[in-house]
């Protein structure tokens, strides 16, 4: 078994050298076909086999963990570090969303991707990002996470750029990179705080001495420190700015890394650590506050937008506040649950919004949009699925899984309590938001691009969508037995009326969507103030370019010629000067000597006579 | 005798590279080639030597020669490699070599000459890494510079003897501190012990004064600072760095900075352990002002080389305040940065050359849109960007990730203004990717040049594919490195030497400059 593991992330790391050295070896360009085989097996293979282990071990013990060593990494000192994997029920759930989800988007970017030139080098990318997301669940210690969580970032860079021509992918790519290193720095920061507090980096023995240590002040400010490489990575508050504009990548990357897998890297890290975070009150309690504010503002954002790519990244980072709140409160399964069900019908929306926008030649304007049910029926119907999942309707898998987000959220305080009600409204708001997406792009009248609808699926991309339309729907009979993983929860219940209103907030919201954006689009009108503020997404790009971008953009500029140097050359200068100066009485003149000599002669004796 | 025979092959390859190229255009590289073979050859008997159980493990020095030099003046040729010697001669070989192939066509005119003063260059640099008397030491520091000089002011770009002048002028004003702090050093012997003698294992027991051990350990650091180099010593580098022709910058960036960083380990930690821990906080500090302020302007600059050269002031920051921790991560992850800088950056400077070369400018304003034209130099090129910003999986995140795990537990704050370094790292890292290879082009064609600008070829594809895999095994595996490097980073630790010094200290009576027989295991370098 234990090679089976070492090959799972072996698998996509193979298919990526493979793909990226393929041009040392003969300058004509691998055809399509080679390539997609190349990047789509690897991916699936290793989906396979993460099947075969969940079979093999997990599907009779959830409490069962493999450790898998491969080879030691640094021993200095103190410092001991192994390339080795830990595998237990947690990891074994991630292990499926990344490669099966992983696989099927990897499928449909075979059509999505086909004739661009970069085809090649779009799953080089690709297979090395689903390995370092690999590396990043299965480490057993956080410097080798810590090496799958900057992998993972490179890709989403690369990727988020892949058309590197249009300069505003590569701003957008830079962005993500550089506002995620500021929270991976703080993570940094973390590891380096917890191996001098502890003396150890890894992940179980650091949960071992952090549920033992005295020191909370200690611990609290680690996993501060780490909740601030959470943030970075999925795109909470106040590191959320770069998410929307990621979605200047490929669609199905946007899928992949931006919603499904990568940008939930954040919810596993404090899931994994969840002993160290459950000493620290203060920790859990920013956490949760941290979900709660970003699922409402990140939510009330979604509202506004008319990009179809950006109502969806919102939504994302709204979705991912709600496993932060759920980590918060100490559901830890509800937040994994969540992650899961997630990535299906997130997943799934992205890649239908794929099918819409290649239908519609490349139109991402949800206001060009409407009627378009009739035009694209497969498409409308894995939409309509991924909408009423995200809206969490009940009997879909968003609902359930939220559920239990939301119960857990009125247990842990035992009654009514701001987050929770964070929650229930974020859970209108969400409602709102999936359906007048849902509504103007395939209800209504016709928008301009509509006319030139052509259903672009193909099958590579049919079967992608179907399969993740099912897996959205049957998610909820699907929730990972992660009791061994977690403690359990108590057995209090939360009274009958708080259920229903959890049932009864996305139905609110549709209903609230239905009335105001079925029918005609009052979208064209300007925006008045509010929805302008929430449109820019609360002004954090804004606030952002003037307290840190420019300043620092002005000060390096002002500086480039390194004011330090001007000493150097300042004294270069004066030695110049001073050789000028003193080279003036070398001129030759017989009488200006004399003079000169009879002058010192003259000072001397009177120093002399002084004396 | 195999690292005598390393610097006579070097400095012999320089004198018949220059002849020959006379008699025959184009020898002259042919023949460094063979010398730097040659060369590598003998450092890897020597790793087999230190392998073989013939020198095992628990001897300091793996090998050593010590002949007399002047007696009357305690001076001897001495020369001796241990695991850190030998990792900076691997370093200096390697990318010699590299530098060597990279450039293999580059250099239009005096080609002999040129060879000559690249391979003198590399012999000094040997001699400072495995240099045991104070004088031999020096002497090699001026030999490595005189060339280095030439290489820039005769082959060097269009602000050639300014930069010449200034790389000179620091130089020479910091070795004249060492000078006088050897000087120093040694008559503080002398008038401890009654003898003259410029070796170093005797000189490691000199009893300081604490306001002298002060003022001594400054002139050496000062010296060292100058070379690595720490803010606010470094402008020599920009300039120096930007002017070379590439195979300089190779040399200047991969090698002759480590020099600095190699003295600091061999020479201010363990000859002044007292003062060196005195200052260490000072030293700490410089070291991360020095990572924040040469990304600040690295990320500033349009001249792509520029931008390189600033980055090594950032990296090599990293170096200083891993060393001045004080404890073995820190070093070790100093000694594995010196290594994962020397490849990263030289293979940046080729990349930088390769460009110029074929574009005849290094502005980053006049490309953009490389990555369509040369897909394999862009990729490449990619790969040692993320190299340089610290990406895990290759040797310098190793590197860096020590050195700051390292200083955390002695100093937080500095540690934590360092690790903004990272941040730094990936700004200017990515937007030097971004002007140069991706967007569009903005290079302004003239009729004449409506070629195509050709891609890497072969030879400098599988150069620096060699760099890179090393960085990659460097990052997998970086642990061989930390065993060759351990009894080294033991023995510049200034609390296992205040704590060796005392009872060694006692039987300093010995005569100075007795010619001995290599393999000598002595007395005070035991730990």
């Amino acid at each position: 078994m234990n090679d089976i593991i070492g090959l799972i992330p072996l698998l996509p790391l193979l298919g990526f050298l493979v793909l990226a050295l393929a041009p040392l070896f003969g300058n004509r360009e691998l055809p399509e076909k080679v390539v997609a085989a190349i990047g789509v097996s690897t991916v699936g293979i290793a989906a396979l086999l993460s099947f075969a282990l969940m079979f093999s071990v997990f599907s009779g013990d959830w409490q069962a963990s493999l450790q898998v060593p491969a080879w030691s990494w640094i021993r200095v000192g103190d410092l001991s570090l192994d390339f080795g994997f830990h595998v237990d029920g947690l990891t074994q759930v991630m292990l499926l969303v990344v490669t099966g989800v992983g696989f099927l988007i990897h499928l449909y970017s075979a059509g999505y991707m086909r004739g661009d030139a970069g085809y090649r080098r779009y799953f080089a990318y690709l297979n090395l990002f689903v390995c370092a997301m690999l590396l990043l669940v299965m480490a057993d210690n956080l410097v080798l996470l810590y090496l799958g969580w900057e992998g993972v970032g490179l890709c989403s860079y690369l990727l988020i750029g892949f058309w590197y021509r249009n300069p505003g992918n590569g701003a957008a790519a830079r962005k993500a990179f550089i506002v995620t290193r500021v929270g991976d720095t703080a993570m940094a920061l973390g590891l380096f705080l917890l191996f001098r507090e502890f003396a150890t980096l890894d992940i179980g023995a650091l949960n071992r001495a952090a549920g033992a240590s005295t020191d909370i002040g200690i611990v609290t400010l680690a996993a501060l420190l780490l909740l601030g490489g959470a943030v970075g990575k999925s795109a909470q508050l106040p590191l959320q700015t770069w998410l929307p504009d990621a979605m200047a990548g490929p669609t199905p990357v946007s899928a992949l890394i931006h919603a499904a897998t990568m940008v939930t890297a954040g919810v596993y890290l404090i899931a994994r650590l969840h002993p160290l975070f459950s000493v620290s009150d203060t920790a859990m309690l920013a956490v949760g506050w941290v979900g709660a504010l970003t699922l409402l503002s990140a939510g009330l954002s979604a509202l506004v937008q008319t990009d179809i790519k950006r109502i969806l990244a919102y939504s994302t980072i709204s979705q991912i506040g709600y496993m932060f709140l759920a980590l918060g409160v100490g559901a830890w399964s509800g937040a994994i649950f969540h992650l899961m069900t997630h990535a299906f019908f997130k997943a799934l929306l992205f890649l239908a919004a794929g099918s819409v926008i290649l239908s519609l030649h490349h139109e991402q304007d949800v206001t060009a949009m409407g009627g378009l049910r009739k035009k694209i029926p497969l498409t409308f119907a894995c939409f309509a699925i991924g909408s009423a999942c995200l809206a969490a309707l009940p009997l879909t898998s968003g609902f359930y899984s939220k559920d239990q987000i939301l119960l857990q959220a009125w247990e842990t305080f035992q009654g009514f309590n701001l987050l929770w009600l964070a929650g229930i409204v974020g859970a209108l708001v969400t409602g709102v938001y999936s359906f007048r997406l849902l509504f103007l792009v395939f209800f209504g009248r016709e928008g301009k691009a509509s006319q030139h609808c052509r259903d672009a699926n193909s099958p590579v991309m049919s079967i992608p969508l179907v399969t993740l339309s099912l897996l959205a729907l049957s998610g909820g009979l699907l929730a990972p037995p992660l009791q061994g993983v977690f403690p359990a929860r108590d057995g209090s219940h939360a009274p009958l009326v708080v259920e229903g209103i959890a049932i009864a907030m996305p139905l609110l919201g549709l209903l609230t969507a239905w009335l105001m954006f079925s029918k005609g689009r009052n979208l064209l009108r300007p925006f008045n103030p509010l929805e302008r503020f929430l449109f820019s997404g609360w002004g954090f790009d804004w606030l952002y370019d003037r307290i840190l971008v420019r300043p620092l953009v002005w000060l390096a500029n002002i500086n480039s010629g390194d004011i330090v140097d001007s000493v150097y050359r300042g004294s270069a200068e004066a030695s110049r000067r001073l050789h000028l100066l003193a080279s003036q009485t070398q001129n030759g003149q017989v009488r200006w000597y004399l003079g000169s000599l009879a002058a010192g002669s003259i000072l001397l004796l009177a120093i002399l006579v002084v004396l | 005798m195999t690292i005598a025979a390393m610097i006579a092959v070097l400095f012999l390859g320089g004198l018949a590279a220059w002849a020959l190229d006379k008699m025959r255009p184009g020898a002259g590289r042919w023949v460094s080639l063979a010398s730097l073979l040659f060369a590598g050859a003998l450092l890897a008997h020597l790793w087999g030597l230190s392998r073989d159980g013939s020198a095992n493990t628990a001897q300091a020095w793996w090998q050593s020669i010590e002949l007399s030099w002047i007696p009357r003046f305690g001076i001897s040729f001495f020369l001796a490699v241990d695991g850190l010697g030998f990792l900076m001669l691997a370093l200096t070989l390697l990318t010699g070599l590299f530098g060597l192939v990279v450039t293999w066509r580059e250099i239009s005119f005096r080609q002999g000459f040129f060879y000559f003063n690249y391979l003198w260059t590399l012999a000094g640099v040997v001699g400072v890494f495995t240099a045991l008397d104070l004088f031999l030491f020096f002497f090699f520091w001026e030999v490595m510079l005189i060339p280095m000089l030439l290489l820039i002011a005769v082959w060097g770009y269009e602000a050639r003897t300014f930069a010449a002048i200034k790389f000179f002028i620091f130089t020479q004003a910091s070795s004249l501190l060492m000078l006088i702090a050897v000087v120093g050093l040694v008559y503080t012997h002398y008038s401890n012990s009654g003898q003259v003698t410029f070796n170093y294992l005797d000189l490691l027991q000199v009893q300081l004064s604490p306001t002298t051990g002060w003022w001594l350990m400054l002139g050496f650091f000062i010296a060292f600072a100058v070379k690595l180099p720490a803010v606010p010593l470094h402008t020599w580098l920009p300039d120096a760095h930007t002017q070379a022709p590439t195979a300089g910058s190779v040399l200047l960036a991969a090698i002759l900075l480590k020099t600095g960083a190699y003295g600091l380990l061999r020479f201010t930690l363990p000859l002044f352990p007292e003062a060196s821990a005195q200052f260490a906080p000072v030293a700490m500090a410089i070291g991360a002002l020095s990572v924040v302020y040469g990304a600040v302007l690295a990320f500033a600059q349009r001249d792509m080389k520029r931008l390189v050269a600033y980055s090594s002031v950032s990296h090599m920051g990293f170096v200083l305040l891993g060393i001045y921790a004080l404890n073995t991560i820190a070093i070790q992850g100093a000694v594995m940065q010196m290594v994962a800088h020397g490849l990263s950056t030289a293979a940046l400077f080729a990349i930088v050359g390769c460009l110029q070369q074929r574009l005849h400018t290094r502005d980053m304003e006049q490309m953009g849109g490389l990555w369509t034209e040369v897909p394999r130099l862009s990729a490449i090129a990619l790969f040692f960007a993320v190299a340089s910003l610290g990406l895990p999986g290759l040797g310098n995140f190793v590197a860096e990730f020590m050195v700051l795990v390292g200083s955390f537990g002695v100093d937080h704050w500095t540690t934590a203004v360092a690790a903004l370094g990272l941040v730094g790292a990936a700004l200017y890292a990515l937007v030097m990717m971004q002007r140069a290879f991706f967007g569009e082009s903005r290079r302004s064609v003239s009729a004449d040049e409506q070629e195509r600008v050709i891609d890497l070829h072969v030879r400098e594809t599988l150069a620096l594919l060699v760099l890179a895999v090393s960085l990659v095994f460097l990052g997998l595996r970086p642990q061989p490195l930390f065993d060759i490097a351990a009894p080294s980073v033991q023995r510049s630790l200034p609390l296992n030497n205040a704590a060796a010094r005392a009872p060694a200290a006692m039987e300093s009576g010995r005569a100075a400059t007795v010619a001995r027989r290599p393999e000598t295991i002595r007395k005070g370098d035991t730990p």
